[in-house]
């Protein structure tokens, strides 16, 4: 036997050393990973038609940041996308996101956009946790690394219908016409479609007069409010934006037209800029929307913090649906322990939060990446603030039905 | 659907038709004139909005009364912009004056995202939500007032026009070119002043459209458009042109909305661009190009 063959070398010691140090190393490595933040892309319309809109999900993505680090979460780097309420924009803002290192995304607030997005993530293999977008197509496609933490259109419908009858039950008044004033964009298009395939379900005491679509961006809605008004509709139900909610409010008062009142099913009415801009016009319509439920702890947590943060701002939808899009994201991250694309979505499927500060029991994802357990309530506007009326186990006002015509307010 | 419902429609978009039409005059008048498309029409106007919601803001005055005030800085800002930037491009090809107003354009909503912020902001105006009551016809009181502007904005421009030595030595000058350089006409300073005029037309249109509609950053590139449409429904370079193209489309919108669906109201408008570029594409009151 020869000795030479036994001999370690001086090139053998060093490559085991070095082998040695990396193994060492990598449990180090993890550790690391873990404590690095995680990036998110967050990604909401800040320009264009609905970007005050897309800055409120902004700020309710801000306002979670230090809530979660005082909850013991890892910490969290935002980076910020505009879709410019665009979706063409949205697909080439999230590949920008992804490609500037993002490893979680979040948004995108309008149903249009964030399909885009969810077909950049899916190819790219990113997860997305959807803040707000109700299309029900965006969950139905079989994606794997899509996470909607919001009510689908049929869900709004339902919950919209079980709420106006406990509208019409607590004020005694019971209409027989409602009009639909709807916006023609994805989320309106499904809305309109729950409601027709909904209707019959519910036995609700109306009927329909008429569905008048209208374009979101659009500068005068004269002629809709006309229509809608010659329907002789007692109620209308609403499905919009901000700036259309907007403009149909100042034609019913310029047109004279005073209905028992507006109940919307989305955002538009419960807005900031929408108390902001038409004052004491601004006071009445109810709102059926997912919200927050103020007597949660996180949901006070995350009010207190937002009013810190943003005087003058308010909470609402789209401050709770960010909020808690960032506390999926850090809870997915912390579980993890790696901020591997794989990792974060095995996590993400065995979500299971139970202090949310949304409506429902909590937060957990089905097998296709849908939360069902969120539920609705029934907003009405009081001096500018939205105030929770209906289910009343969690109302915070009286409801107010019918309403007071335009000219007993301003 | 009753029949004042159609009244009051027709009204109305005749009303919003005229602020269409006064909102395309400037776009009209630089055409007619420098042969300038102008890129940047929505933005100059939106600037106009903004400075009357300042003035308002600090100063508590109507949009209506800021008007003069408003037009001779806009006028100002045309007239150095095409003193100082356009008539030294006034020679190049076509898609090269485009991209310069294109980039005018953008440095001009930039320049307001900046200063105002991207969100919507108006003019709470006491008479907002007034309505004239004549019968079974309610209507707004702002757009009387809106189109009531329109029509006194444009009289003014044709009477300038027809009437004064300035207005028929520009006349000349879009008419013949040649011919008013060989009369002795100082043809850059008649460029200038007529850019000037055009952007004195669309701040009328912005004082006036503040009445109407919230401003922000992002309101440009839709009236810049509708603009368009309006001239070239109406014809390229007639002042009365812009504004009876503004009133089709504010009534063919209207009625489209009521006897078909709201949805479709842009598509009438456009619709009717395409008929007249197809039947009549000098427009309807346009000159035929020999």
């Amino acid at each position: 036997m020869s000795t030479s063959s036994r001999q370690v070398t001086r090139r053998q010691i060093l490559a085991a050393g070095s082998a040695a140090a990396l193994a060492g190393a990598a449990p180090l490595r993890r550790a690391l990973a873990q404590t690095a933040p995680l990036k998110v892309g967050v990604l909401h319309p800040t320009s264009g038609y609905l970007a005050q809109i897309g800055q409120a999900c902004n700020r309710g993505c801000e306002a979670a940041l230090p809530v979660l680090k005082e909850m013991g979460y890892p910490a969290i780097e935002i980076m910020n996308g505009d879709t410019e309420s665009s979706p063409d924009i949205a697909r080439a803002a999230a590949e920008r996101l992804i490609n500037a290192g993002a490893q979680m995304l979040v948004g995108a607030f309008e149903s249009g956009h964030t399909l885009a997005i969810a077909q950049v993530a899916e190819q790219r293999g990113i997860p997305f946790v959807i803040n707000i977008a109700a299309a029900p197509q965006i969950t139905e496609q079989g994606y794997k690394f899509v996470f909607r933490n919001f009510p689908r259109a049929g869900a709004i419908v339902g919950g919209t219908f079980d709420l106006q009858k406990q509208l019409f039950a607590t004020s005694g008044k019971t209409p027989t016409q409602c009009v639909v004033l709807h916006v023609n964009d994805t989320y309106g298009t499904a809305i309109k479609g729950a409601l027709n395939a909904l209707f019959p379900k519910y036995n609700m005491p109306y009927k329909f007069s008429d569905f008048i679509a209208y374009d979101p961006k659009a500068r005068d809605l004269s002629v809709e409010v006309a229509k809608a008004k010659a329907t002789g509709a007692e109620i209308v139900l609403a499905v919009s934006r901000l700036n259309d909610a907007i403009l149909i409010t100042r034609e019913m008062v310029k047109q004279r037209w005073e209905p028992w009142g507006v109940i919307a099913a989305g955002p538009g009415w419960y807005e900031n800029q929408y108390m902001k801009t038409l004052g004491k016009l601004g006071d009445y319509p109810i709102s059926c929307v997912p919200w927050f439920d103020p007597r949660k702890p996180l949901a006070q947590k995350m009010v207190d913090t937002h009013l810190k943060m943003f005087p003058g701002q308010t909470v609402d939808t789209n401050t709770v649906y960010s909020f808690e899009a960032m506390l999926i994201c850090a809870d997915a991250y912390k579980r993890a322990k790696s901020a591997a694309p794989q990792a974060l979505v095995d996590a993400l499927k065995t979500t299971n939060i139970k202090d949310s500060a949304s409506i429902g029991p909590g937060i957990s994802f089905d097998a296709k990446g849908q939360n069902d357990s969120l539920g609705l309530a029934a907003v009405q506007n009081f001096g500018g603030e939205a105030k929770v009326v209906l289910p009343l186990a969690s109302s915070e006002r009286n409801l107010v039905f019918p309403v007071p015509g335009w000219r007993n307010r301003a | 659907m009753l029949l004042d419902t159609y009244v009051n429609q027709i009204a109305s978009g005749i009303l919003t038709g005229l602020v269409y039409g006064l909102a395309a005059l400037g776009l009209s008048v630089i055409f007619g004139v420098c042969k300038i498309v102008n890129f940047a029409h929505g933005e100059m106007m939106v600037i106009a909005m903004y400075l009357a919601l300042v003035i308002f803001r600090w100063f508590g005055l109507d949009p209506l009364a800021s008007i003069p005030l408003v037009a001779a800085v806009l006028f100002l800002f045309g007239y150095a912009l095409q003193a100082g930037v356009i008539n030294r491009l006034i020679d190049v090809p076509d898609h090269m004056q485009f991209l310069l107003l294109a980039a005018i354009a953008i440095m001009i909503v930039s320049g307001c995202l900046m200063i105002f912020g991207p969100d919507a902001q108006n003019v709470p105006l006491s008479y907002a939500y007034d309505s004239y009551e004549i019968g079974p016809i309610l209507v707004d009181k702002v757009r009387v007032f809106a189109g009531g502007g329109a029509i006194v904005v444009a009289g003014i421009l044709t009477a300038f026009f027809r009437w004064t030595r300035t207005g028929k030595a520009i006349r000349a000058c879009a008419d013949n070119l040649t011919g008013a350089r060989v009369v002795g006409l100082n043809v850059q300073r008649l460029f200038a002043l007529s850019f000037g005029l055009g952007t004195a037309c669309i701040a009328a249109a912005g004082c006036i459209l503040l009445m109407l509609v919230d401003v922000h950053p992002y309101l440009a590139t839709e009236y810049t458009l509708l603009a368009f449409v309006v001239v070239i429904i109406g014809g390229l370079g007639s002042l009365t042109g812009a504004l009876l193209g503004g009133v089709l489309i504010g009534v063919s919108e209207a009625l489209a909305g009521l006897l078909i669906d709201p949805s479709l109201k842009s598509m009438f408008s456009f619709g009717l661009l395409i008929l007249v570029l197809l039947f009549r594409p000098q427009g309807l009151l346009g000159k035929r190009v020999q």
